[in-house]
């Protein structure tokens, strides 16, 4: 497996990609479906949170089992801030953002001490902790959640708007993955794809693997956090859900449908995951084995994901 | 107090003994084969449900639970031989992947099967009084568990400690190419240590179905918990399963007894009342933090 790198024939591709989503919310208007501009922005938050476990397994080689604990933890910060008064997005979002990263440095320290199997236990571990921590808080909803009384709001840009806050989520999306692409291709990312090829190596030409590791493990987890503030703002709700493992679980799948250390894998796993189901729901409410057959077919025939299928993830020179 | 603390020592243990029935099998696949097996609590979830559907059939548990662990075995070769085989070569978050595929079609079968509705699974109606150990009373179906799960753990520990086969298996845990390379077919020999785990975990299922639901969803929560046990215990080794699973068994019982009690002599009502069921519930994956922490290996690496 080689290093990632975009090709121009890629980024033209994105760009027109990004004008269709722009376009999203009128077409839904035009044809009057406008209850999906809502569930496109779940899609692109997804999404979002899908390419920050990207960005620590895919890029960082660090098979993290206990991501939702960060994208719950956004998601909660947002709707405790929103309860004591803050809604201001200015104040809240970042403070979600900061709040995942301190607990990824946190979990993170202790964890990339250990490798292998033991590191995928014991993040999942880190995530149940936080997960019935906040389950057996009264204060916090307990097992219903705590709900999100009002949108956050961007001092007058008001986002109780449905195609309004889509067309944030999905600026932040764009800005995030035109930042993990400047990333792969960056020192930091050329060192932390190097890592995940040979740590052994990395560490003898005398870098500080555990570090780069650290900054990388910490970077998904805001983003996830991220993610987590704006799913709370789009559901109105906080959920132990958005905590559970399952939820680490199907983080873990939509990048490994998509491509694993592919900039785009988490945006493609989280669509075609999301829209499947969307779609087969309505047909069978047994869908969930057909998630599971594509889920087997794609780590027996595919493991580079869709991307892998089409070329679009890691060159292999 | 000294009742109250014994009782749930008691209950700790019976848990940790259970516990073990899954840590053994898990243990075993992740150290020969270095496999993750995400799939080892559907296994116990659908021998609970056999065992729940032969005991209403036929009325006797015994059947039932004997019919789980011969079915779920099959199961569990049918699985290896058709689908773990092709995964042991492969990365861990392949195997993760593909064994939480086998989750969700797992649950979804089961609920298909069975529906969402919680199965009732009643102990055998000679059990379902309590008997006087002491000066207490105690579930005799809970005292029943206990003989159970000591009894299969002394017989596991004689056949891996004292049995040809047992050596096999500690060699191939402990180092796979070298064993292959001696001789021994560690393929067929992982095929029924694979089986054999299925059987401890339905054995685990129809055990536990009396006391806990039968529903979808419950090998998930218990298989987390197996995985703490065998990280604890150091990955491959039975010795540190069982210590492991005694070891969770107890701190998550008596902390969620105790722990309460013990806040309200430090804290005020409130604080104690909410602090102490959240402490309580985290406490094992502190636990299994701090010895990680200190030990990355487990305490009983079996890969010295």
């Amino acid at each position: 497996m080689g290093l990632y790198a975009t090709t121009t024939r890629r980024r033209i591709a994105a760009v027109f990609v990004l004008l269709g989503l722009i376009a999203l919310p009128w077409g839904m208007r035009l044809i009057g479906q406008e209850f999906y501009v809502s569930f496109a922005s779940r899609v692109l938050i997804m999404a979002l949170a899908a390419t920050s476990l990207n960005l620590v397994i895919g890029f960082g080689g660090m098979v993290s089992f206990g991501h939702a604990a960060f994208f719950g933890a956004g998601a909660y910060c947002v709707a405790v801030l929103a309860e004591s008064g803050v809604t201001s997005a200015w104040l809240a979002w970042p403070a979600a953002t900061g709040v995942a990263a301190v607990l990824a440095v946190l979990v993170g320290a202790i964890s990339l001490r250990t490798r292998g199997v033991y590191f995928i236990m014991i993040t999942l571990a880190f995530a149940q902790m936080v997960f019935y921590l906040v389950v057996s808080l009264k204060t916090w909803g307990g097992d219903d959640g705590l709900p999100l009384l009002q949108r956050s709001a961007f001092g007058s840009l008001d986002l109780k708007d449905d195609s309004t806050f889509y067309f944030v989520v999905l600026a932040i999306l764009a800005f995030v993955l035109f930042m993990l692409d400047r990333i792969a291709h960056s020192r930091f990312g050329r060192v932390i794809q190097s890592i995940r090829e040979n740590e052994v190596r990395m560490e003898a030409l005398g870098y500080p693997v555990f570090s780069f590791k650290l900054v990388c493990f910490s970077l998904g987890g805001a983003l996830a956090g991220l993610a987590g503030a704006l799913m709370a703002n789009q559901a109105g709700l906080a959920s132990p859900n958005l905590l559970h493992w399952m939820q680490s679980g199907i983080l873990m799948v939509m990048i490994v449908i998509g491509g694993v250390g592919s900039v785009f894998g988490g945006v493609v796993g989280a669509v075609l995951l999301l829209v499947c189901e969307e779609a087969f729901v309505e047909i069978t409410p047994h869908w969930q084995i057909g998630l599971g057959l594509l889920l087997l077919a794609v780590v027996l025939w595919a493991p580079l994901g869709i991307a892998g299928l089409f070329g679009w993830g890691r060159n292999r020179e | 107090m000294t009742q109250l603390i014994l009782e749930q020592a008691l209950n700790g243990l019976q848990f940790g003994l259970m516990l073990f029935l899954l840590a053994a099998g898990l243990t075993l696949v992740f150290g020969i084969m270095d496999m993750i097996n995400l799939a080892h609590g559907s296994l116990y979830m659908v021998g609970a449900y056999l065992a729940a559907e032969v005991t209403q059939a036929s009325g006797s548990f015994i059947t039932g639970v004997g019919v789980a662990m011969l079915g779920t075995a099959v199961l569990a070769v049918v699985l290896e031989v058709v689908l773990l085989r092709r995964l042991y070569a492969r990365n861990h978050l392949a195997q993760v992947l593909a064994t939480f595929a086998l989750i969700l079609i797992a649950n979804e079968c089961v609920r298909i099967v069975w529906g969402a509705q919680t199965l009732m699974l009643n102990a055998p109606d000679a059990l379902s009084g309590p008997v006087r150990i002491g000066g207490f009373l105690y579930p005799s179906y809970r005292l029943l568990i206990i003989g159970v799960g000591a009894l299969i753990a002394g017989l596991l520990y004689v056949l891996v400690a004292r049995t040809r086969i047992g050596m096999w298996v500690r060699a191939g845990a402990s180092n796979r190419e070298m064993t292959e390379a001696l001789g021994i077919n560690v393929r067929l020999l992982f095929t029924a240590v694979f089986a054999f785990g299925a059987a401890l975990c339905a054995l685990a299922g129809a055990m536990l179905g009396p006391l806990l639901a039968v529903q979808v969803g419950m090998g998930e929560s218990i298989l987390i918990l197996a995985f703490v046990v065998i990280v604890i215990g150091g990955i491959g080794s039975i010795r540190g399963a069982l210590v492991g699973s005694l070891l969770v068994g107890l701190v998550d019982t008596l902390g969620r007894a105790m722990l309460p009690a013990m806040l309200r002599a430090l804290f005020s009502p409130e604080v104690a009342s909410s602090l102490g069921p959240a402490l309580a519930s985290v406490l094992i994956y502190v636990l299994m933090a701090a010895i990680l922490f200190w030990r990355p290996e487990g305490l009983f690496p079996a890969r010295a």
